[in-house]
């Protein structure tokens, strides 16, 4: 069991829109703004190209925590793209939570590429909460 | 319940006579009592093998998609919500099929009846309104059919047609429209609680797919469950791959679920799928205002969106 090693550090998976959140992560980086090291990304070419796998799939596959981030409503590269996430990210996550999947592990925000302080915050709230919630035991695949 | 098989004779004899469509979809009397069984007519003389009782259960709009021919359908509340569903997402042409819409009371769950009254083989059974006579070796028992019905029966508040072309029978009393207690309740039990009850329903699930291949609104050419590249889920049947079928399975029919509960009735294995589809069926109401299948005009719910969507849930820091 991965609780048992001491000094366990999440592995958390961020799907960052190509326009807005990925820029946003270049600019806290640019910007010199530190951020856990938990995070490993994956660009996307927007919010709206999420499908609930992807987010599924890093669950059972070792991912203990998803982070999904796009353009601010209003703001997407794709003018709605976002907009129809957001419909489906709040099914997906109030079903996930229905079915019993721990608050905090998988999350949603919204990053514009101006906002590297802001990316820089939101990666280290959602490290803190899986952190808090240790490893991932739900959906693993064994 | 008004027997009105010889109502529904009448209008497709004129029907198929007239040449107003080649097919009729119906109900006729299964090889066993109380069971019904889809049967198609093509003919004026098999027409006689319609019949409607309380064990029409199935949702005849499953054999409506990729039809090349113009059908009429025998449509209860639930059918026609899935129908209007097909209509919506472009599945079936709406001037290629005839909805002879039948107000339901509810249709009786065979399965209970036999469970809970524990007797022998029902050789026969004899229905006048709201009774069930059910007639064996050596026994004959009377029981009210509306103590019997299915579970999404119970609490359906459409139980009319919600859209027709021709109606037979009169219209029934609608219920109150449905609050989701049962879902409000699950919610209510911790979350630890809630993930060990649906963990031992899927662990049920030996992954035969008759949920899908029973639900009216699953008509996709290739399921996420046969695709091999990519393969989003394993094709076992350890719990974290049924418990990810069973929940994209109810994630795919968000804002589409009809509630028929041809999905339950399939399952050879009983497993609770309802209480999934259900959350999501609360959800959509709740957040979008919308209910599947009750009007041809709404947009699917995730087909839309609006500005001010709610998004309390997005992370806030």
């Amino acid at each position: 069991m991965k609780t048992e090693v001491s000094g366990w550090e999440p592995k958390i998976v961020a799907f960052l829109c190509n326009w807005c959140s990925y820029a946003g992560a270049d600019l806290a980086g640019v910007s010199r703004f530190q951020y856990p090291a938990n995070v490993r990304v994956i660009r996307v070419p927007c919010s709206g190209r999420i499908n609930p796998f992807f987010i599924l799939a890093c669950l059972q596959h070792g991912a203990d925590g998803v982070l999904v981030s796009g353009c601010h409503p209003g703001d997407c590269h794709y003018l709605s793209g976002n907009y129809s996430a957001r419909r489906k990210f709040a099914l997906l996550k109030r079903l996930l939570e229905y079915a019993g999947l721990e608050k905090g592990r998988v999350e949603f925000s919204w990053v514009s590429a101006s906002e590297g302080g802001r990316f820089a915050e939101v990666i280290a709230k959602v490290t803190e909460m899986v952190k808090a919630l240790g490893p991932a035991r739900k959906l693993v695949k064994k | 319940m008004p027997d009105l098989s010889a109502k529904i004779r009448e209008v497709v004899q004129k029907m198929l006579r007239e040449q107003e469509v080649e097919l009729v979809i119906g109900f006729e009397q299964g090889s066993m009592p109380l069971h019904s069984t889809p049967c198609f007519i093509r003919n004026e003389e098999d027409a006689q093998r319609l019949v409607w009782n309380s064990f029409c259960d199935n949702n005849l709009a499953k054999y409506l998609v990729k039809r090349p021919e113009k059908v009429a359908i025998v449509a209860k509340g639930c059918d026609t919500r899935a129908i209007v569903e097909l209509i919506k997402e472009k599945q079936v042409p709406r001037d290629q099929v005839v909805i002879i819409g039948i107000p339901c009371q509810g249709m009786v769950d065979r399965r209970r009846i036999e469970a809970e009254l524990e007797l022998n083989e029902i050789l026969e059974y004899e229905e006048q309104d709201n009774k069930l006579t059910l007639k064996g070796d050596g026994f004959t028992k009377t029981v009210n059919r509306d103590e019997y019905l299915y579970p999404c029966c119970q609490a359906c508040p459409h139980k009319n047609p919600t859209t027709y072309d021709i109606l037979i029978g009169d219209m029934v009393a609608e219920q109150a429209p449905d609050q989701y207690p049962d879902i409000a309740e699950f919610e209510a039990k911790p979350p630890e609680e809630r993930w060990q009850y649906i963990s031992g329903e899927v662990n049920k699930c030996i992954r035969c797919y008759a949920c899908r291949n029973a639900c009216p609104l699953c008509y996709c050419k290739e399921c996420f469950v046969d695709k091999t590249h990519p393969q989003w889920i394993g094709k076992t049947t350890d719990t974290n791959d049924t418990f990810i079928f069973h929940l994209m399975r109810a994630f795919h029919l968000a804002g589409r679920c009809v509630e028929c509960g041809a999905c339950e009735r399939a399952c050879p294995m009983e497993v609770d799928i309802r209480k999934l589809n259900r959350k999501l069926a609360a959800d959509v109401k709740e957040l979008f205002g919308y209910e599947a299948g009750t009007s041809l005009d709404q947009i699917a719910p995730l087909a839309t969106f609006r500005p001010d969507d709610p998004e309390e849930f997005m992370l806030g820091v």
